[in-house]
């Protein structure tokens, strides 16, 4: 019975060894291949920080496609109710008001989360967390982006004068034209809309980024890289003699050849992770199939309809608009404070708009927040801090980058500035 | 002399009996001839056994009572997952387009039921024929360890294949009942004709049978560990509860791509247009390697064990 004897035992330990090897090497290949592949830095010949920027400023990239991984960190406090909570994280992120957010929250949710596939919207999702694009642009006229989810996927489709999007999750669609005879219009239009998406390509940001680059800021080519398997300098970008600045430095990679941004990474004064890194994985400079530009409505889809030149009728919901600046007219102050990397935001809100903020009903703010129930003050204490100063009292909402003040008497200071920064700031105005 | 070199012949009593033969090139061919009826043999045992049938009609259940609950839900005009798109993945589509529900009952399927069936017969599939006393006769034949071992794992991937394709089956034909079918809208909104919506439709299932290698795996491993079918199915269906747990806890995110069920719903990048390969690929790739890891270690016990029962 040859067949029921267990092979010698000297073999055993041979025989399990393999199970044992394999994984193993697996083990050490994917320990070390990711290694090898980002420590890469190729042999480019030298540049000064001068010509890499014109490098740039020059690169005329009009097609391109590519998929690209955006992983940001903002270090957002994390809220129950997610949809109030959202509108606050999209405020501190993008500039606007976080009175209009919050009010805009309370809205949403006041809809019963009604979702559809406005741009908007999907801009606030991608605050926080990794996300995967896919890019295609071909000209001025053609861009496609797509957010590719977990069994979903959100794509912006601009053609020449139409803008589509698409939420493959809610099966919504949104569309945007402009009418015959204003397409000169039309198309500030349509760039403006689609401004919001493109800024998270590394091109754009890396334009905004240079854009702040002045006298305030050291410029150095700072090596090489290879990002997506092409060869790239990195420029990197520091803020200069601005201690209250949030913002450590900002490295851009740009393609050697093409001077194309291809990585732009963000990051904080306190160390750790970047607040934000957005990166080529794959890039194609080829022009890209004219049917990626192409939408047609699948049947059945519910279909939000826009029309660019008169933003105030839409057939679908009244949602409020956001990216538009008109649609604040109830922002009296807007004023900027300082300059350079330590720039602050001074927002004068009207009375009575931020009464959806808890503990910030305008000049009671105190008895206000005496009212509330002691959970109400908990959670208001978990995501803000309470500030003194010249200007009186208020609370700050911290994230890594973004911090904002809020006064009792309803003004509010933003800026990628500490704590201490967005103080002295508040102290200076209120002089 | 190793047990590839022992070449079954039926005795004339009808027992078979194991006789020596050299190792030659007709012999190889021969030999894989008769592997067949092995696994011909294998897999009408397990097909034929009312476990298995039983496990299958579960899953044929499945996309039969996710295609009526939308229809009900939906017959009022409404759509179905609510508008902010809860519920299994794709299932604001069904009502639109029939295939939809193939890929809602895959991916609701996917996390749980479909592996565990497979869990259940990847881990009875050693230790069951132990504990039944019937290992050691399987063993006289001349086939030979390491082929038989071969040959059970080949009968659990085509269980696999048959699970998913089942789930597939009977969402295809309620959907395409209680639904409208025509054109598809991939994921990125491009539309697609039905032809191709189906051929994709079958990929996937492609894809979903792939991503369970893994988990049969260390079902087959977890069978050679012990001589207790129900001690390796309830081991290889606990393990498998214990990962996609950990796969969602979000402070263990580092080790989740480690995790045999991190890219499983992966099978939704082949909806996109163009499809996009990263994380199928890392699906295949991670599946490989469970399967080499723990398939060479169930070879490398169930060749040096001593087997009892």
């Amino acid at each position: 019975m040859a067949q029921i004897q267990p092979r010698t035992s000297g073999r055993k330990a041979v025989r399990y060894g393999i199970p044992a090897a394999v994984a193993g090497i697996a083990a050490v290949t994917v320990g070390l291949v990711p290694a090898l592949a980002s420590t890469g830095s190729p042999d480019l010949p030298k540049i000064s920080a001068q010509e890499l920027v014109e490098k740039m400023a020059a690169s005329d990239t009009q097609h391109m496609s590519g998929t690209v991984k955006i992983n940001s960190d903002l270090g957002l406090p994390e809220m129950p109710g997610a949809s109030g909570g959202n509108g606050k994280q999209g405020g501190g992120l993008f500039g606007g008001g976080p009175h209009g957010d919050e009010r805009d929250g309370g809205e949403r949710g006041g809809d019963g989360k009604k979702s559809t596939a406005a741009p908007e919207d999907k801009l606030m999702e991608m605050a926080q967390g990794e996300h995967t694009l896919r890019i295609a642009a071909d000209g001025p006229d053609k861009q496609r982006v797509s957010v590719v989810e977990d069994t979903s996927e959100y794509s912006f489709i601009h053609n020449g004068d139409e803008v589509w999007a698409y939420d493959s999750r809610s099966d919504s669609a949104y569309h945007a034209t402009a009418p015959e005879g204003t397409s000169e219009k039309h198309r500030e239009r349509g760039e403006k809309m689609q401004k919001g998406l493109q800024s998270i390509t590394p091109q754009e940001a890396a334009k905004q980024a240079l854009k702040a680059a002045e006298d305030s800021t050291s410029v150095t080519v700072d090596g090489t890289a290879a990002v997506a398997g092409r060869d790239a300098y990195q420029l990197l970008i520091k803020p200069k003699d601005a201690p209250h600045s949030t913002v450590d430095s900002v490295r851009i990679a740009v393609d050697a050849k093409n001077g194309t941004p291809l990585k732009f990474t963000l990051n904080p004064k306190g160390g750790g992770k970047p607040v934000v890194e957005a990166a080529y994985t794959k890039v194609d400079f080829g022009k890209p199939a004219a049917d990626t530009f192409r939408f047609k409505p699948p049947k059945g889809t519910d279909v939000t309809e826009q029309k660019l030149d008169d933003r105030k009728h839409r057939e679908h919901s009244g949602k409020p608009e956001k990216s538009d600046k008109g649609a604040r007219p109830d922002m009296s102050g807007l004023d900027t404070l300082g300059k350079g990397w330590g720039q602050v935001t001074e927002l004068k809100a009207p009375k009575g708009a931020l009464g959806g903020m808890p503990g910030m009903n305008g000049q009671d703010g105190k008895g206000g927040e005496a009212g509330q129930s002691p959970q109400a003050d908990q959670l208001l204490n978990s995501f803000t801090e309470e500030a003194e100063g010249d200007f009186g009292t208020g609370r700050v909402f911290s994230t890594r980058l973004v911090n904002a003040l809020m006064t009792d008497d309803g003004t509010v200071y933003v800026g990628a500035v500490t704590k201490e920064g967005l103080i002295k700031a508040a102290n200076a105005a209120a002089k | 002399m190793s047990h590839a070199d022992l070449v079954g012949r039926d005795g004339p009593d009808g027992t078979r009996t194991a006789v020596p033969v050299p190792a030659s090139a007709a012999q190889a061919g021969r030999e894989r001839r008769r592997q067949w009826p092995l696994f011909r043999s294998e897999l009408l045992t397990t097909f034929r056994r009312w476990r298995t049938l039983a496990l299958l009609g579960v899953l044929a259940v499945v996309p039969v009572l996710v295609g009526i609950a939308v229809r009900i839900e939906t017959a009022g005009g409404g759509s179905a997952g609510g508008d902010g798109g809860g519920g299994p993945a794709f299932i604001s589509q069904i009502t639109n387009n029939g295939l939809f529900l193939v890929f809602t009952s895959l991916a609701a399927t996917l996390p749980f039921f479909l592996p565990m069936t497979v869990g259940v017969i990847a881990g009875d599939s050693v230790a069951g024929e132990a504990n039944a006393g019937t290992l050691r006769y399987l063993l006289v034949a001349p086939a030979g360890r390491t082929r038989l071992l071969l040959v059970k794992f080949g009968s659990v991937m085509v269980f696999c294949l048959a699970a998913t394709l089942v789930v597939a089956a009977f969402a295809l034909a309620t959907g395409a009942l209680l639904f409208p079918v025509g054109e598809v809208t991939l994921l990125s909104g491009t539309t697609v004709p039905f032809s191709e919506g189906l051929l994709r439709a079958l990929a996937i299932a492609l894809a979903v049978a792939v991503s369970l290698t893994g988990l049969a795996a260390l079902g087959l491993f977890i069978s050679t560990l012990t001589n207790s079918g129900i001690a390796a199915m309830a081991a290889t269906v606990g393990l498998l509860l214990m990962v996609q747990i950990v796969d969602t806890v979000p402070q263990l995110h580092a080790a989740h791509p480690y995790l045999f069920p991190h890219y499983w719903l992966s099978f939704a990048d082949l909806l996109r247009d163009p499809v996009y390969w990263d994380e199928l690929l890392k699906n295949l790739g991670l599946q490989g390697l469970y399967t080499a890891v723990f398939g060479s270690a169930a070879w490398a016990r169930f060749t040096t064990r001593d087997i009892t029962a």
